[in-house]
């Protein structure tokens, strides 16, 4: 380590002031304090020790958190591909498969986002900080398996730059800058975000006879539409092929989706790490999954198609909500901060979820933009917590 | 009605270094100081005496032009060996070389029979007002003002803290003067809140003149600002006192015997302190005797007071007025290879980040003054709210002093803390944040404005 440490030593003077790369300055001590935990010490005042947590252990415990949903999104877009090929695949032909086409997203989500980050710490002279390490996976994790490379960059740009940068960096953006990156492509390029041909990667390779690439939700619509309960609609579909729809399957993963949103179960694995280590908020897991359940009953009971009549239990694992709730909702800058404005904010994205899949035609995904509004209205949430916390200091005044 | 009061937030930092109930043989301490920069109150400091000057324990040598009637004494009799000011004159320390004997101003008992405003004055011109503190903002009181409470906390909740009754053995007769004067000073109640995880001990049990609370619960359970916040808060306008358990024995011994007598009995703690357990003393004693055959002083932080709330001193420094316990611990500067992300069961946290262990440790933990980690803007939300047993938004009000909101502040309740109310938060917090600066600074925007 010495050697590495003399490394750093010796590229030192360059990056001080008055050396050749003294503008580069945050970009080396970014580097060297990811290497090496930094020699700060504590001032003459104030608390003499610091814990010996930091945001960079925070942030790196929710990177561990989504391996689960990576490592099974790999397998699974490798699956879904040899489904819908018709081809037999073994473990590793799929995980093979599904390894090619997912990091090349992965890298160049933090390839791309790294590089417009320092560029902004580089020009307004911020040290690096570590929030990309989260951003970066969780945009991969929610796109497409097909969607161009030119995209994600593009997505990523916009979303470091307008959803996080112009705001101050890390720590002070009102979106979360993952789904602002998805809700970008999802408005500029729906073409390659939406429908039923975008979910599964086929090369070169056409479709075997009696495949539909719909995903879920796809299904759950168009049963409102054609009047078949939505559970039969769900199970027979692609039944042919061994890839239906069934509550189980869906739990599982096994269906076609974005990269690491499929699997209710990676989810709840990250959210069990993420609850246990402290790192996110269970009020706000806990708050979004039966928010979704309990308006998914209200649905039923108000029913005037199929698909307010599903089962309540099928909201929670279609689509991007486990996902979304666990590793979105949680992110702790955007979400509301205070702890009663946690179970609302968290109930209200499970009850919006619900709503926007069922009612609105045109957005077949509610979770997206349950989170984005809720990230927008959690400010409004906490004015009100606070108020009240203020208010019950002016009336024992009184008292 | 006495109150019992349990609390769940907070945490105990458990460290290496506790001094065992035993008093060392040290060499005493030959020079002393007044610090100026203990009193945060004081604006605009005047000294009375002059270099070569000799003075008793008990001489007026130091006092605040803006609050005149409160003098801060000379601690030992002696001789004033230099007055250090800094840049732009700025008053650092009156030093005080020590008689071998101590003699003292004497000024005869004090009748506790007259009003209010001469007992105050008297004892303000003595030398052990400032004891006492005033809340909102941590200063010294105005004698002028009368407190709606008084509040002593009976126990230290701070990591490696001596134990109040050792501090206190043999002035059982001078606490209870002690709260008798104070109990004078005030037409609300005085507050003594002892620990409810502990029987009571022997120099509380049977006080008078005071209610005698129970508070129990992890540190911050025994800051006097947590007790004040649950026996009767300080809102805006309001004034309320509060008075260290030594500080009340030296009151009263200023009532009983007419001395202003600086003793103390200090905790000598920390993991790299050499010889640990306490001694006796007077306030502001030069550390340098205490650190006895601590070979390399420079790879080591010594600290006047706590690891939480105290304050570096260099070898040679002097305690601080209001401290009865030094820490000595290992500096930390050092780099560690890809420390934000090794496992550890041995480094404290409050956290359970992954590679965090030390949630499972049971025993006690030697820390260093490493930050762990560089600064960085609020990110993780909710981790105050575990540390700080108050209905008190930290999060938010660190925020309002950020950007010097003052409606925010004193809405939030900026009267009701201060330093020491949110050092656990500072330590806790995996920003790395200096927020008892902060909460000092908030509290000069309030004073000042």
């Amino acid at each position: 380590m010495k050697l590495l440490q003399n490394l750093f030593d010796g590229m030192k003077p360059n990056f001080e002031k008055g050396g050749k790369w003294e503008k580069f300055h945050t970009l080396y001590e970014g580097h060297r304090t990811i290497a090496f935990a930094p020699d700060l010490i504590t001032k003459s005042k104030g608390t003499q020790i610091k814990d010996a947590t930091d945001l960079k252990r925070v942030m790196i415990t929710v990177v561990i958190a989504m391996i689960p949903a990576l490592l099974f999104g790999i397998l699974n877009i490798g699956h879904q591909h040899f489904i819908a090929t018709g081809a037999e695949g073994t473990f590793l032909d799929k995980a093979i498969f599904g390894a090619l086409s997912v990091l090349p997203i992965l890298i160049v989500s933090y390839a791309v986002g790294l590089a417009t980050e320092f560029t902004f710490c580089v020009i307004r002279n911020h040290p690096i900080s570590e929030g990309y390490l989260v951003t970066g996976m969780l945009i991969a994790l929610v796109m497409p398996p097909f969607i161009p490379l030119w995209q994600v960059a593009l997505a990523t740009i916009f979303a470091v730059v307008i959803g996080k940068e112009v705001f101050g960096g890390t720590g002070m953006n009102i979106l979360n800058v993952a789904m602002t990156a998805r809700a970008f492509l999802y408005f500029a390029y729906p073409a390659q975000i939406s429908g039923d041909l975008v979910w599964t990667y086929l090369g070169d390779k056409t479709t075997v006879d009696g495949f539909s690439g719909a995903t879920a939700l796809a299904v759950a619509y168009n049963s409102s539409i054609d009047g078949t309960p939505v559970v039969e609609a769900l199970s027979t579909h692609n039944a042919a092929l061994g890839a239906d729809f069934s509550f189980m399957s869906m739990f599982m993963g096994w269906i076609p989706g974005s990269i690491g949103e499929t699997s209710t179960l990676m989810a709840l694995i990250g959210a069990v790490i993420l609850v246990a280590t402290g790192v996110a908020s269970w009020k706000i897991i806990v708050g979004g999954f039966s928010g979704a359940y309990v308006m998914g009953l209200v649905m039923n009971a108000l029913a005037v198609n199929e698909y307010m009549a599903m089962p309540a239990e099928y909201h929670l694992v279609m689509g991007g909500l486990a996902f979304g709730v666990v590793f979105m909702a949680t992110d702790p800058v955007s979400a509301a901060q205070t702890e009663l404005g946690k179970w609302i904010y968290g109930i209200l994205i499970g009850v919006l979820t619900v709503i926007i899949r069922v009612t609105n035609p045109a957005y077949p995904e509610g979770i997206m933009l349950a989170v984005l509004f809720m990230n927008v209205v959690a400010p409004l949430i906490d004015h009100y917590v606070v108020k009240a916390n203020k208010t019950r200091r002016l009336q024992r005044a009184t008292v | 009605m006495s109150k019992i009061v349990k609390l769940k937030k907070g945490f105990d930092l458990k460290l290496v270094g506790k001094a065992p109930s035993e008093f060392l043989q040290v060499a005493a301490a030959t020079t002393f100081a007044i610090k100026p920069s203990d009193f945060p109150g004081i604006q605009r400091p005047k000294v009375l005496v002059n270099e070569g000057d000799t003075v008793k324990a008990g001489t007026p040598i130091l006092m605040d032009k803006a609050m005149d009637q409160v003098i801060y004494a000379s601690p030992v009799s002696g001789e004033i060996v230099e007055i250090k000011r800094g840049d732009k004159r700025k008053l650092l320390e009156i030093k005080i070389l020590a008689d071998a004997t101590v003699t003292h101003e004497k000024s005869g008992a004090l009748d506790l029979g007259q009003d209010r405003a001469t007992l105050a004055g008297k004892l303000a011109a003595s030398g052990v007002w400032p004891n006492v503190i005033q809340r909102p903002f941590g200063i010294v009181a105005n004698p002028a003002d009368n407190p709606k409470a008084i509040f002593v906390s009976g126990f230290d909740t701070h990591p490696l803290a001596p134990e109040v009754p050792f501090l206190l053995q043999g002035e059982e007769r001078y606490f209870q003067a002690g709260i008798d004067a104070l109990s004078k000073l005030t037409t609300g109640k005085v507050h003594l809140n002892v620990d409810g995880s502990k029987a009571v001990p022997a120099i509380f049990s049977g006080i008078k003149n005071a209610q005698v609370n129970q508070f129990s619960g992890p540190h911050p359970a025994g800051n006097v600002g947590t007790q004040i916040h649950h026996l009767d808060p300080i809102n805006k306008g309001d004034v309320a006192w509060t008075v260290s358990p030594y500080g009340v024995a030296q009151i009263g011994k200023f009532v009983l015997e007419g001395i202003y007598d600086a003793s103390k009995v200090i905790a000598l703690t920390g993991s790299e302190m050499s010889q640990k357990g306490y001694v006796k003393t007077y306030t502001g004693a030069n550390v340098s005797t205490f650190l006895g055959g601590i070979a390399q002083p420079e790879t080591l932080r010594i600290i006047s007071g706590n690891v939480l709330t105290g304050e570096k001193v260099e070898k040679d420094g002097y305690l601080g007025f209001y401290h009865n316990q030094f820490t000595v611990i290992p500096e930390g500067k050092y780099e560690e290879f890809l420390g934000w992300l090794k496992p550890s069961a041995t480094k404290l946290s409050f956290h359970k980040a992954i590679g965090m262990f030390s949630f499972l440790k049971s025993g006690e933990f030697k820390v260093d003054t490493n930050t762990h980690g560089e600064e960085r803007p609020f990110v993780v939300s909710g981790v105050f709210e575990k540390v700080m047993p108050m209905d008190i938004l930290p999060t938010y009000l660190f925020k309002a002093i950020v950007t010097e909101d003052f409606d925010e502040m004193e809405e939030l309740g900026l009267y009701e803390v201060i330093e020491e109310d949110v050092a656990l938060c500072e330590f806790v917090d995996p920003s790395k944040n200096e927020l008892q600066e902060l909460v000092r600074h908030g509290i000069e925007l309030l004073m000042y404005n």
